[in-house]
């Protein structure tokens, strides 16, 4: 077996690999977005914020020569943005949505406006622990090679889904997104906790894209990213806004991105295409199975723009 | 508040001197003088748009007054928001609900602190909410969500709120409105008890004459931004209140009762409705109503009211269950309304009846906008005719509006609903459907609507009145049904309806 023939193994196996590797950026970008709908804002612009945070990435990691950098720097071009939107959005008669459409056109282009210099350099990349030291099977090997933001990600979803229950900021951030009115009457201001949200949110999925540039696929160029952003979106409506069921969603559409490349490495090569689109057809089905015109979504924040 | 003095212990009374509001041009307050003695129950009456709310605000800090001073505990203190106010321990409950539907108890009241820990310690939270509990005069389950909860006891948990963070004056604004009879004397009796214990002063802004009579010891009376009259309630019958609220203004005479029911001409057999989160809203629910006959439904808001009166005005699909008019199956379509001469009086009429943008003499038309003598062939429109009709109604219905083609939005409630009344009982009415019809409306609307309504039933009309307004109901119906977690539990006919027995129905008991 040393030789790595495992036969149709592999595809399972690279299909862990994959949820373990492809849903890192979900997994940044849905929390983040968790974070700022349980606000009461959408920030649909985190497409753009990610393919920023995926270029100011690679950008610093190339100058300064250290990977941790440049997550840091996506993570506060993210934070940026996000800040951007609420501004904007605490505008009167703003629409959340529209801004964040024109934030992620603003965005991606800004990024390969920049980023232009960058698609030939080669930048320090972040460091994988390997999971598969005790495996000699080349596939387990590399399935199991998982990079550190993972597990922090992995991490962050149990302490966003205690903070929002325990802490006066998860409380705050509740009350913004499920009654404005009932913050404003206690003294709050509901467009400075929407404004720390988005920017919180922002901040994360810069993170998920310096994942992308910084480890897998692992350079920069403007087909980095497949929609992943916009994809994070629909996921945290999938998950009930939820950050724990975040997680496991985020591992599901990762499985379902890996599902194309892994068929196709053991021969299956009729309908490659179809299978690459594998996560698309999974956000159409879940929005189709998740949602009736008749009743209104459960757990959506009351005052969201698409549930008002 | 540093360098000012605490408000001295025990209970403390307020005073507003020579308030005056003015929002550009338009003056809501006009020197207008409140005192609540420490220690009193003070009610404020008025009509909508009276200047309460305004005058409240004033007080609580949302709104800096153009003109006039606020004495707390007899002394002069800048209010500039509402956090001041809350320093000095006062403290407001809103109309609306300020707790949020998708937490808990325990998490809205702790949420209400000034001081909400970085991390939140449940246990011992929970613990200390438990022995304040005890101290209190009703209970809250802490661990239930709110949206769980009933609307008496959401009031319940609002006022324990207050109370909860050391509040001493309380200013509660129609704090009844969504409350049974037997729930709003079980609170206000309690809040009378602790005014008279000497821990608490009540400010109540009402309409509600009973509740005035039971538990105010003074009331203020405000008219169109003025002072209208106060005085101690011992000395005042609902009469001279009423008088004072209204001024001189003339009310419309309502027709008496006459004629007989006659043959069913609306029947709703079996039928289910669901929620918009998907919940069973109307269960197996089967009602007739009869021509020349108002049936009134009785009922604490949110027990399916509304989704009833949504699925007969099209609004919303059936689950199961059949509705007949005049015998003919019945699925609310345009067509079908015009057969059956169906009208439709819905709850906020300017959302649920009018296109809030479009002009009075539109929105008037909007039924028969297409066809003669507004349309010639179905699509081409002649405005004048649009503006005759309007005009006419205009003047028939008492609607205040500059011109017909004022965007019906820019109209106070009272005359969007005269509009909507011009428009859906301007013509002949077999079945009328009507949802709150007076919610939030001035005397005189209320008169009219009221006139409006007996009169189509005299004149043949099948009338089904869904109200939460007991008084309303007992005034107009023939026949009363109360409403209890979407299904009819309790039938009477009105003239012999015992208010106990119906409150004990819309309770659930």
């Amino acid at each position: 077996m040393a030789d790595g023939n495992i036969g149709l193994w592999t595809v399972p196996l690279a299909v862990l690999g994959g949820a373990i590797r492809v849903s890192t950026p979900f997994l940044f970008v849905s929390l983040g977005e968790c974070i700022t709908e349980r606000s009461g804002r959408i920030n649909l612009g985190l497409e753009g914020t990610l393919v920023m945070g995926a270029m100011s990435a690679y950008g610093i990691s190339y100058l300064s020569g250290s990977p941790w950098l440049g997550v840091l720097a996506a993570g506060l071009t993210g934070a940026l943005l996000g800040a951007l939107h609420a501004g904007i959005c605490s505008l009167p008669r703003v629409n959340d949505v529209a801004v964040g459409i024109s934030l992620m056109l603003f965005g991606t282009g800004l990024a390969f406006f920049l980023g232009k210099p960058l698609i030939e350099p080669t930048a320090a990349r972040l460091p994988a622990i390997d999971f598969g030291w005790w495996s000699d099977v080349p596939q387990v090997r590399a399935a199991l090679r998982i990079n550190v933001l993972f597990l922090i990600g992995v991490a962050l979803a149990p302490i966003l889904f205690w903070a929002f229950k325990t802490t006066r900021w998860g409380l705050l951030i509740r009350t913004a997104g499920e009654s404005a009115d009932a913050a404003r009457a206690m003294g709050h201001s509901v467009l400075a906790i929407r404004l720390r949200a988005t920017m919180a949110g922002g901040f994360l999925a810069g993170i998920g894209g310096s994942f992308l540039s910084l480890f897998y696929p692992g350079s920069w160029n403007e087909g980095l990213s497949s929609g992943q952003g916009i994809t994070a979106v629909a996921l945290v409506i999938f998950a009930r806004w939820d950050p724990m069921l975040c997680l496991w969603a985020s591992l599901a559409f990762g499985g379902a991105a890996a599902l194309g490349p892994a068929l196709q490495s053991v021969g299956v090569t009729s309908g490659y295409h179809l299978f690459n689109a594998a996560p698309y057809i999974l956000t159409l089905l879940i929005m189709i199975i998740t949602c009736s015109p008749k009743r209104t979504l459960s757990g959506a924040p009351a005052e969201l723009s698409i549930t008002r | 508040m540093i360098g000012e003095d605490p408000t001295p212990a025990g209970a403390f009374g307020v005073e507003a001197i020579a308030m005056t509001m003015r929002f550009g041009a338009f003056t809501a307050l006009d020197n207008v003088e409140l005192k609540v003695r420490p220690g009193s129950f003070h009610a404020l009456l008025g009509e909508n748009g009276a200047g309460k709310s305004t005058l409240v605000k004033c007080i609580m800090g949302y709104y800096r007054p153009t003109e006039g001073d606020v004495l707390i505990a007899e002394r002069e203190r800048a209010i500039s928001n509402p956090k001041d106010a809350h320093a000095f321990g006062l403290g407001m409950v809103y109309q609306h609900f300020t707790l949020v539907p998708a937490m808990t108890v325990a998490e809205n009241l702790v949420l209400a602190r000034d001081d909400v820990p970085a991390v939140v310690n449940w246990a011992k939270e929970k613990q200390e909410l438990e022995a304040f509990l005890s101290r209190m005069p009703f209970r809250v389950p802490l661990d239930a969500k709110v949206s769980d909860i009933s609307a008496g006891e959401r009031q319940k948990c609002e006022i324990l709120k207050q109370l909860y963070l050391k509040r001493r004056f309380l200013i509660l604004d129609e704090p009844t409105s969504v409350l049974t009879p037997a729930e709003a004397d079980e609170v206000l009796g309690m809040l009378r008890k602790m005014v008279e214990a000497g821990e608490l002063t009540i400010l109540m802004i009402t309409h509600k004459f009973r509740e005035v009579m039971a538990f105010a010891d003074e009331v203020t009376i405000l008219r169109r931004g003025k002072l209208a009259g106060r005085g101690k309630v011992s000395e005042l019958t609902p009469d001279d209140m009423a008088r004072m609220m209204i001024g001189a203004e003339q009310l419309t005479v309502q027709p008496s009762r006459t004629g007989e029911a006659g043959k069913i001409r609306l029947e709703v057999e079996k039928l289910v409705a669901r929620d918009d989160a998907g919940g069973l809203a109307v269960q197996d629910l089967s009602l007739t109503v009869r021509a020349g006959e108002i049936v009134g439904i009785a009922g604490v808001s949110g027990n399916g009211q509304r989704q009833l009166v949504e699925v007969l005005a099209g609004q919303r699909e059936a689950e199961s269950g059949a509705v007949r008019v005049s015998g003919a199956p019945y699925s609310a379509s345009r067509e079908e309304m015009r057969r059956h001469k169906m009208s439709l009086l819905p709850e906020e009429p300017l959302k649920n009846a009018c296109v809030g943008g479009m002009s009075v003499a539109d929105n008037i038309a909007l039924r028969e906008f297409d066809r003669a003598p507004f349309a010639s062939g179905g699509w081409w429109l002649n405005k004048s005719a649009f503006r005759k009709d309007a005009t006419s109604k205009i003047n028939r219905y008492k609607i205040k509006t500059r011109t017909p083609d004022t965007p019906i939005s820019a109209l106070s409630g009272g005359n969007v609903q005269r509009a909507v009344l011009a428009r859906e009982l301007g013509h002949d009415v077999e079945v009328l459907i009507a949802a709150n019809p007076c919610f939030g409306l001035d005397f005189a609307a209320v008169a009219q609507i009221h006139a409006e309504i007996m009169a189509a039933r005299n004149r043949g009309a099948a009338v089904l009145l869904v109200s939460e307004d007991l008084d309303e109901l007992l005034e107009l119906s023939d026949r009363l049904v109360v409403m209890f977690h979407g299904q009819l539990v309790y039938e009477t006919r009105a003239g012999e309806a015992d208010l106990t027995e119906i409150g004990r129905h819309m309770a659930g008991h």
